[in-house]
């Protein structure tokens, strides 16, 4: 059952066809959107094009093309009105190792017309963080919950999170994306976070936009995703050519093989006598990148 | 309302939920008119994507077991007995399809998936 999104509604952020030219690497006309009341992950192999498109969007890195809208308005027009309906945080944020947390906070707050202490106080309390605390006396996860704590006290629609998971420990790690179910509960926020650990993706995310050597190879739901593709096993002797051009990828081993291939391929072709089952995110994006069908 | 998922299994997750619920409004556990929860609700509680939640109500929905609207909740249809009766065939009838391929792959015969039947129908934890 594919998920279409609502014409009507008014995408809380839509990138068109961003360009940017290093040397040695483009990230080539990245396009996706993101409605409101939706977390969507954004996933791909490290050096793919994440951080990069992140800070294109926030317009931390000046695009070559290509249009960024957040809540319907042209993002670099309005930039700074903009900003402030934006939640930011980048992975690992260097603040001062030994300014107090307090003090950092009174500085950032200034930048925000509707910062809201209520909330920032609740987010210290619920995340464990006391503000007389100096920055090096945290832990790495300590650190990333301070980030969204500050992130998410100016009342913002949308948040844009880079690895806000990474460095956290499996407990903070849920806390966090229980989090995120609880933001977009109310329908009215957004989500936009890069990770590459798959397993934040199974609990929480609705879309997934998936980048590979700055492309974007899919921005769909994540069930539409997942459904799109089957992991098929078999014995060796069964990984004929026919299998092989139909495969997507595939690890050979002694015992015999699995691959991944489109759904519609293994409704088309009926390969007989292989098993086949639903992947996860993470077994496609490993069997991608042991690619053989050439599809990147 | 009880769902129980399971990540690991072939049945979609949205089709498990649909299952679930189709199941308990046949059994009568939810009555025709019951209110369900808000889906963002469900998604948060049961921990997975708010879509899932909206395909299977919609799922459920194109079978007519629920009606509503965006915005105005989700309730359990209105429902005649012998349309009730329809669907639990429809839905056993599935069922044993998927089943039967199985025992099928497993060599055993009609006349053994019979008195299989017949030997785990009358089972105390049945």
């Amino acid at each position: 059952m594919a998920y279409t999104l609502d014409p009507e509604v008014t995408p809380l952020l839509q990138v068109g066809h961003l360009v940017k030219r290093y040397q040695g690497f483009t990230l080539d006309d990245v396009s996706f959107r993101l409605d409101p009341g939706y977390i969507m992950g954004f996933i791909g192999r490290n050096g793919a094009g994440k951080t990069t498109t992140l800070k294109l969007i926030m317009g931390l890195v000046k695009a070559d093309a290509g249009t960024v809208a957040v809540c319907g308005q042209d993002f670099r027009a309005h930039e700074l009105a903009l900003k402030q309906q934006i939640g930011f945080a980048l992975g690992e944020t260097p603040f001062y190792p030994r300014t107090r947390l307090g003090a950092i906070t009174s500085v950032y707050r200034r930048f925000y017309e509707k910062w809201d202490d209520a909330a920032y106080g609740r987010l210290l309390r619920r995340f464990d963080l006391d503000p007389a605390k100096k920055v090096e006396q945290l832990s790495a996860g300590m650190k990333v919950k301070y980030s969204l704590a500050l992130a998410l006290s100016h009342g913002a629609r949308l948040l844009i999170l880079d690895e806000p998971t990474s460095g956290l420990d499996p407990v903070s790690r849920d806390e966090v994306l229980d989090f995120f179910q609880e933001l977009i509960e109310d329908g009215t926020r957004s989500i936009l976070f890069s990770t590459h650990i798959t397993s934040d993706l199974d609990k929480c995310a609705d879309f997934l936009t998936y980048i590979v050597d700055g492309r974007i190879v899919a921005s769909q739901s994540k069930d539409d995703f997942i459904a799109s593709y089957r992991l098929v096993r078999g014995r060796r002797g069964q990984l004929d050519q026919a299998a092989r051009t139909a495969l997507v990828g595939v690890k050979e081993h002694q015992f015999g093989f699995t691959g991944l291939i489109r759904a519609d391929d293994w409704t088309r072709l009926g390969l007989v006598g292989l098993e086949s089952a639903t992947p996860t995110v993470e077994d496609i994006m490993v069997y991608r990148g042991h690619g053989l069908a050439g599809d990147e | 309302m009880d769902i129980v998922l399971q990540p690991a299994s072939d049945v979609p997750l949205y089709q498990q939920i649909a299952a679930q619920v189709a199941a308990q409004i046949l059994r009568g556990d939810l009555p025709p008119e019951t209110m369900l929860p808000p889906i963002r609700t469900l998604a948060r509680e049961l921990g997975i994507s708010v879509i899932t939640v909206k395909n299977a109500w919609e799922e459920l929905q194109r079978q007519g077991f629920l009606y509503g609207h965006a915005g105005r909740g989700t309730f359990v249809a209105p429902h005649h007995p012998w349309e009730m009766a329809d669907k639990r065939r429809d839905i056993a009838e599935d069922q044993m399809r998927h089943d039967l391929a199985f025992y099928r792959n497993l060599g055993l015969t009609e006349a053994d998936v019979i008195a299989l039947v017949r030997q785990e129908w009358n089972q105390p934890d049945n």
